[in-house]
């Protein structure tokens, strides 16, 4: 029998996006002083950051971070891995000695007063290839395989959970204020080319590490403010193609919703853009012929995928950030540049922090996307 | 035995006249298709002939009339209910099958009205739809899974290949099937005036198309049902889509019965059958005794219209419909229209209406369930239909998974229909399910198109303020989204049947 009893949740968010699209690395810590200004738009209940570029030495392999509640759920974890993957290298995240001192863009309380209000699981990263033959006959790419291995991990292993599963990237995330949570995790000892954070306000969060933002699978990471109302109909649509949204908050179907759109479905990312941030009708009415029936089909088609009810995402690949707007622009979203970088954030301050004289900031039109990538050539 | 005409079956309703409002004016006993009204000295209200269709007192211009039920008690039985006992009196009567007409009119449970919708509240705003685009337009037809692109000679994206065809539907609401033969020429007149003002759909029914309908071709579904009435490679090029149909919510299973009398000059040429005899529409198709039968139909149709049509097949929602439907996707339907137990229709056997189908609700959930879990709900739009009521049924409809509904009765009503339920006798006061000229000629297709335009906008306002209040701005973002619905008085197992938390959770 298909399973009706999901509850999801929503929230209202800071978010920020920085990205150098000549691939020049930087370390974590422009990032933790803009989302430190963000403060007001979280409530310490989830922060999170992706960063792309950190593992040089373990490009080719899948980095799986990952959640775990109990010494079980980590045997069980390492028992999967071992027999479904080439685990190239395990080790716990580093995380900050709760008795050193914190730097001046936290939130102000030292680490030992926070910790003991939000119990960190064991948090830990693993470097692992698919372990299958070189001529598969399942019919399964690479990713393929990797995204059943998270799902399975999601959703059969009790209190273990992925957080992120892309290769030359990781997410670290948790239950606090993001400027907290990055110095926990040491962020500013990573050199990464794009950066992301959310400080996140749920409205009805129990404190799940796993429920923060970003959002990820494989190399996509998602960042959200917002609540997507057509959460039932796009979590129903994306089962049908046999992802199980397990995480019950809504970010996480935009997530699988542009893995289905642009990995699976073939889609380029403009066009997958267009499908869950549809243009208007009217507007579309009065297109050029080509483009009507590009944009026609797209609605038939995608009509369950569209993006609908209020929310700014900010989301990320290994080639690229993209900043999106509802179609009615419910929820703010500032885009910057200067020279190779780009800026984007839920609040203008947010950049101006890390960027006072950008060349450039704008508000995107609602549903207008923005797309930044690396210049061709970059690795 | 001495009896009155009526036999053992006692009168239900009386028209009283009140002598000293009345101008003698005699609208009343003109305006009766009963003869339920006569005149000695002033009108006298027969009881036995009245059935309650208030066309008297609507016409009344002194508001002289009233109608009363005859009172009539008998002895209390829970068990033998009045209905029951007069249904033996009229079988031991006749001898033959009860016909009736409308839909089932028992008091199972309606689900429709245990069902109620989410709002938005603080962190998702509702919008207003007087301010903000609120977008109904939905797309009959088979969709392919994804999208292919290619780029242009600019290196700008264009769609790759063609899309199938499909229709476009600028709200998600459809004229139902009602054959012209059970309904008035003017009924479809004024039904195919509002689908083309609305930039919807109406469906002609088994009997053929009118050829005083054909300026209205691309707002038109034409039936090819099991009589194959009208069918001719004009009728199929005269319409958007072709509908097989299949099975009907109001009699299930068994075919139809267009008596004699009612085929008149224009209905025999409509339906190409000789004046005066009974157009029987047989329970099967003599040509689809199983799925690759039903498959073949669908595939002569298509070939025969160039697959520039979506083919509809409709089916009645029995115990096993969600299977059913799953067959007819794979046979290469683009549309289903799934019609429930209380469908209407304009003559039907009282057993049969009263007794078999099940609930559109529960059918629609099942359905939409089914295609899913099998990866073929993008092949096939769904149209629910057989007891949408109002507004509000339509957008339960739609949140169970249904592309748009069908509405019948509910459009009839808006003509002047009473419900009185008397269709199958072709008396209509109302000039709607009539062929007698003098009745029929009682409604104005151009005001009853008004009507119906009223009608569908005022239900497209009301699911605009729905979607609104849900915080989303694309009829399609609600569609499926049975999050946004919750039970009411309803045990596990239906909720999950339909698919829903209960309210609370």
């Amino acid at each position: 029998m298909v399973n009706h009893n999901y509850q999801h949740e929503s929230s209202g968010c800071g978010l920020v996006g920085i990205i150098s699209t000549t691939g020049k690395k930087m370390s974590g810590e422009q990032v933790l002083r803009a989302v430190a200004v963000l403060h007001e738009r979280g409530n310490g209940l989830g922060g999170g950051f992706a960063a792309y570029g950190i593992y040089p030495k373990y490009r080719d392999f899948f980095a799986f971070h990952l959640l775990m509640d109990t010494a079980e759920s980590k045997t069980a974890v390492e028992a999967y891995l071992q027999e479904h993957f080439i685990v190239e290298h395990g080790e716990a995240i580093p995380t900050r000695n709760p008795s050193e001192r914190y730097p001046q863009y936290s939130s102000g309380r030292n680490l030992e007063e926070i910790l003991p209000e939000i119990t960190p699981p064991a948090i830990w990263r693993y470097f692992c290839k698919p372990k299958r033959p070189e001529y598969s006959t399942d019919g399964l790419t690479d990713e393929d395989y990797v995204v059943q291995g998270v799902m399975h991990i999601n959703e059969n292993i009790d209190g273990a959970f992925v957080i992120s599963s892309g290769r030359n990237m990781g997410v670290f995330k948790g239950v606090g204020y993001p400027e907290d949570l990055g110095h926990f995790f040491k962020l500013e000892e990573y050199e990464a080319y794009t950066w992301t954070g959310h400080a996140r306000f749920p409205t009805n969060s129990q404190g799940w590490w796993g429920g923060a933002h970003p959002f990820t699978l494989l190399d996509w990471a998602v960042i959200h403010n917002g609540e997507i109302s057509s959460y039932g109909i796009n979590k129903r649509y994306l089962e049908m193609y046999g992802y199980k949204c397990t995480l019950m908050t809504d970010t996480e179907v935009v997530t699988y919703m542009l893995d289905l759109l642009i990995r699976k479905h073939g889609l380029p990312t403009e066009v997958a853009l267009r499908a869950v941030a549809a243009p208007f009708w009217k507007d579309v009415d009065r297109m050029s012929e080509e483009e009507r029936k590009l944009n026609e089909a797209l609605r038939m088609v995608y009509g369950s995928a569209l993006l609908n009810g209020p929310f700014a995402i900010i989301f990320t690949h290994s080639r690229g950030m993209v900043g999106l707007n509802d179609r009615i622009k419910l929820r703010p979203l500032v885009a910057a540049c200067k020279g190779d970088m780009v800026y984007m954030s839920s609040e203008e301050c947010g950049i101006r922090e890390i960027c006072p004289n950008p060349k450039r900031v704008w508000n995107p039109r609602a549903g207008h996307p923005v797309i930044a990538r690396l210049e061709d050539g970059v690795k | 035995m001495n009896q009155n005409k009526h036999g053992l079956i006692p009168p239900k309703f009386r028209p009283v006249i009140n002598r000293e409002l009345c101008r003698r004016c005699k609208r009343c006993i003109l305006s009766c298709g009963f003869e339920a009204l006569t005149f000695e000295n002033g009108v006298i209200g027969i009881a036995g002939e009245c059935v309650a269709c208030h066309r008297c007192i609507t016409m009344c211009p002194e508001g002289a009339i009233t109608i009363q039920k005859q009172p009539l008690d008998y002895r209390d039985n829970e068990y033998w209910t009045v209905e029951i006992r007069e249904e033996l009196y009229r079988q031991s009567e006749s001898g033959g099958v009860i016909l009736a007409s409308m839909g089932n009119d028992k008091s199972f449970k309606s689900y429709f009205d245990h069902m109620v919708l989410d709002a938005c509240q603080v962190t998702n705003p509702s919008i207003d739809p007087l301010r903000e685009p609120m977008e109904l337009r939905t797309y009959l037809g088979r969709k392919p899974e994804k999208v292919t692109v290619e780029k242009d000679k600019q290196g700008k994206f264009q769609l790759k290949g063609k899309m199938p065809a499909n229709l476009l539907l600028e709200t998600p609401i459809i004229f139902g099937g009602m054959s012209y033969g059970s309904v008035s020429l003017n009924t479809h007149k004024a039904l195919a005036m509002a689908a083309k003002n609305c930039g919807i759909l109406m469906n002609t029914g088994e009997g053929g198309l009118h050829k005083d309908l054909y300026p209205y071709t691309d707002h038109i579904i034409v039936q090819c049902a099991s009589g194959r009435f009208g069918v001719s490679e004009e009728y199929l090029k005269r319409a958007a889509m072709i509908e097989i149909k299949i099975g009907q919510g109001a009699k299930p299973g068994i075919g139809g019965h267009l008596p004699g009398e009612k085929v008149t000059a224009p209905i025999s040429e409509t339906r190409m059958i000789p004046i005066g005899t009974d157009a029987l529409s047989p329970a099967p198709h003599h040509d689809i005794y199983s799925i690759e039968d039903l498959r073949q139909l669908i595939y002569s149709l298509k070939e025969a219209t160039e697959y520039k049509k979506p083919v509809c097949v409709k089916i009645s929602a029995v115990h096993n419909v969600a299977a059913i439907a799953s067959g007819v996707a794979r046979a290469g339907a683009d549309v289903i229209c799934v019609d429930g137990f209380r469908g209407g229709t304009g003559a039907t056997p009282k057993m049969v209406r009263d007794h078999v189908g099940i609930p559109i609700e529960l059918a629609i959930a099942a359905v939409d369930d089914r295609l899913r879990e099998e990866n073929i709900r993008h092949q096939v739009s769904l149209i629910a239909s057989g007891g949408i009521r109002t507004s509000a049924d339509m957008i339960k409809a739609i949140g169970l998974g249904a592309d748009a509904v069908a509405i019948c009765t509910a459009a009839l009503v808006a003509l002047g229909c009473h419900i009185c339920q008397q269709c199958h006798t072709g008396n209509c006061s109302w000039g709607i399910a009539t062929q007698r000229p003098e009745l029929e000629r009682r409604l104005d297709p151009e005001w009853g198109g008004q009507q119906l335009t009223r009608l569908i906008q005022a239900w497209s306002y009301e699911l605009k303020e729905v979607l609104g209040l849900l915080g989303v701005n694309a009829v399609e973002s609600f569609r499926g989204s049975r999050e946004r619905l919750r039970g009411i008085g309803l045990s596990e197992l239906e909720l999950d049947i339909l698919g829903i938390k209960h309210a609370g959770r």
